[in-house]
């Protein structure tokens, strides 16, 4: 069953690009408004051989991890912090609520004037991108914790950082894993969003790769790029959000989707 | 199992609850939770607190586990005075409260590595045989949630054993299970408070279950919450809840409590 799902999705996707390809030259469509898909194809081929696509790839995919990863290391303390403490709750958990609510593409004019045109102005971006969904994730796990738990650790000897790292931490873990994957979703989208707004005099990203497709008219390029940034989306998602959170399933019992 | 009780005439109680009470605030004002409320317990002994809800009982259990403080009155367990939780007096709750993120032999573990002087290869020893105890031996590397009820509270019974406690505080352990697994634990946690000579405390709001469970009943009635009667359960173990010798310890017991609330109350 599953092999013919399989078979019948492969066949509907080679389907759908038959038809672009065959739409595009029987209709004549002018190649910058719509290239067929072995021209995109052609692009992708040539892009890997000579290096730019794996470049651009290296490229944005150390600016969103190194800022992802910050954005990791402020967040999920942050929120464990707020749940704990009503000074942090009433101060940053509020500006986080506001800021998530920001699109973290509009922080770019801000820190291209603190920081330049460097990849810290990229990194910022995508840290305010991770951070504010994160802290509120976390906050909203620890908080939501059953107290059972707590008192059945408590009455076993755990205390203090023992609870936090022992207890709280992984009874929070589903909610933070459900933040970090929102967290992901924005860095991803906002970073993409700032490397077409800006050029980055340290490195080219696929946005820029993308900018410059449109400034040379080359749409085989901008939707070339595109779909790498599409594989790249999925493959994070699939590769490592999807088994930590059918592992979780498993573990927890949570019924499955 | 009178000569328990003689017994302890002449050696100190394992557990004294001196004069303690504690009253909580609610929307509809103060409630006396616990009024002057004393109570011994002895080594090894097995004491059923019941009563209708709301007479202070499982307070008096989270009191005496640490997890709360009385306003006045004083808890100690072998003369010294009980200031917080502690690995000599293990919870077991109505909820089995197992940590689901764990699997069967790493919660039974848990107060196990939070115990000194054990080495790591000690500590799964000692799981290890606590649930074999339980009959669990098999389930060790399940997940939580693929286990019954049952199941659950067996492993929430070793994980509560496991770090070795003095006394066991059950709250409503066997609650919200079924009736004919609560009848098969009721056996299995008699055999083992026999064979591990624990203190056990517990505390429910079903009168048979504690005639069967217990050496003592002790009796509560509510506003305020207080001790009006103890009762020795004289019927040789390992006891049956369905044995018709309990019947008339549950009358006296059920005539009793109508004698201090207005038999509303009442529960089972």
């Amino acid at each position: 069953m599953k092999a013919r799902r399989i078979l019948f999705s492969v066949a509907a996707f080679a389907a759908m690009l038959l038809i672009w390809e065959f739409a595009v030259r029987s209709f004549d469509f002018a190649e910058y408004m719509l290239p067929p898909p072995s021209e995109v194809a052609m692009y992708l081929w040539g892009a890997v051989c000579d290096l730019s696509l794996p470049k651009a790839v290296w490229v944005t995919g150390k600016r969103l991890f190194t800022g992802y990863a910050i954005g990791l290391c402020i967040g999920i303390p942050t929120g464990m912090l707020c749940s704990r403490f009503n000074i942090f709750k009433d101060t940053v958990g509020i500006l986080a609520l506001g800021l998530q609510a920001l699109p973290s593409v509009c922080w770019v004019p801000l820190a291209i004037m603190w920081f330049g045109q460097e990849e810290s102005a990229m990194l910022f971006v995508v840290v305010m991108g991770t951070v504010w969904s994160l802290i509120l994730a976390t906050q909203h796990g620890v908080a939501n914790i059953p107290p059972i738990y707590l008192r059945a650790a408590s009455t076993m000897g755990s205390r203090g950082f023992h609870t936090w790292l022992h207890v709280i931490a992984p009874a929070a873990l589903p909610s933070i894993i459900g933040g970090m994957k929102q967290g992901w979703a924005f860095a991803w989208r906002s970073l993409m969003a700032a490397e077409i707004y800006v050029t980055i005099l340290t490195g080219f990203g696929l946005g820029q790769l993308l900018h410059y497709g449109r400034e040379l008219m080359r749409m085989d390029q901008v939707i070339g790029v595109m779909c790498v940034v599409i594989a790249i989306g999925l493959l994070i998602d699939k590769a490592v959000f999807s088994p930590i959170e059918s592992n979780l399933r498993k573990r927890w019992g949570i019924s499955s989707d | 199992m009178s000569n328990i009780h003689a017994e302890l005439e002449n050696v100190t109680a394992k557990l004294v609850v001196d004069d303690v009470s504690k009253t909580f605030n609610s929307a509809r004002g103060k409630v006396e939770a616990l009024k002057n409320v004393s109570l011994k317990v002895g080594e090894g002994e097995f004491v059923c607190l019941v009563g209708p809800s709301g007479c202070g009982k499982s307070t008096l259990l989270n009191l005496v586990a640490g997890l709360d403080k009385p306003d006045s009155g004083t808890i100690k367990v072998d003369d010294t005075p009980v200031s917080g939780p502690g690995r000599d007096r293990m919870v077991m709750f109505q909820e089995h409260a197992l940590f689901p993120w764990l699997d069967v032999f790493d919660n039974v573990l848990f107060g196990l590595k939070l115990k000194p002087n054990l080495t790591n290869p000690e500590r799964k020893e000692v799981a290890k045989f606590y649930l074999h105890l339980v009959g669990l031996e098999k389930f060790a590397h399940s997940s939580i949630h693929e286990l019954s009820g049952g199941m659950r509270q067996r492993v929430a019974l070793a994980r509560s054993l496991a770090p070795n406690p003095r006394i066991l505080l059950m709250d409503e352990t066997f609650g919200a299970l079924d009736a004919l697994t609560r009848e098969q634990l009721y056996g299995e946690l008699q055999q083992i408070w026999q064979k591990r000579k624990k203190t056990i405390i517990f505390v429910t709001h079903n009168i048979r279950e504690a005639v069967c469970l217990g050496d003592r009943v002790v009796l509560f009635s509510p506003h305020p919450g207080r001790i009006v009667n103890t009762f020795e359960i004289d019927i040789p173990r390992l006891r049956d809840i369905n044995d018709p010798a309990l019947s008339p310890y549950t009358l006296e017991i059920t005539a009793a409590l109508k004698q201090h609330t207005d038999g509303r109350e009442v529960a089972e």
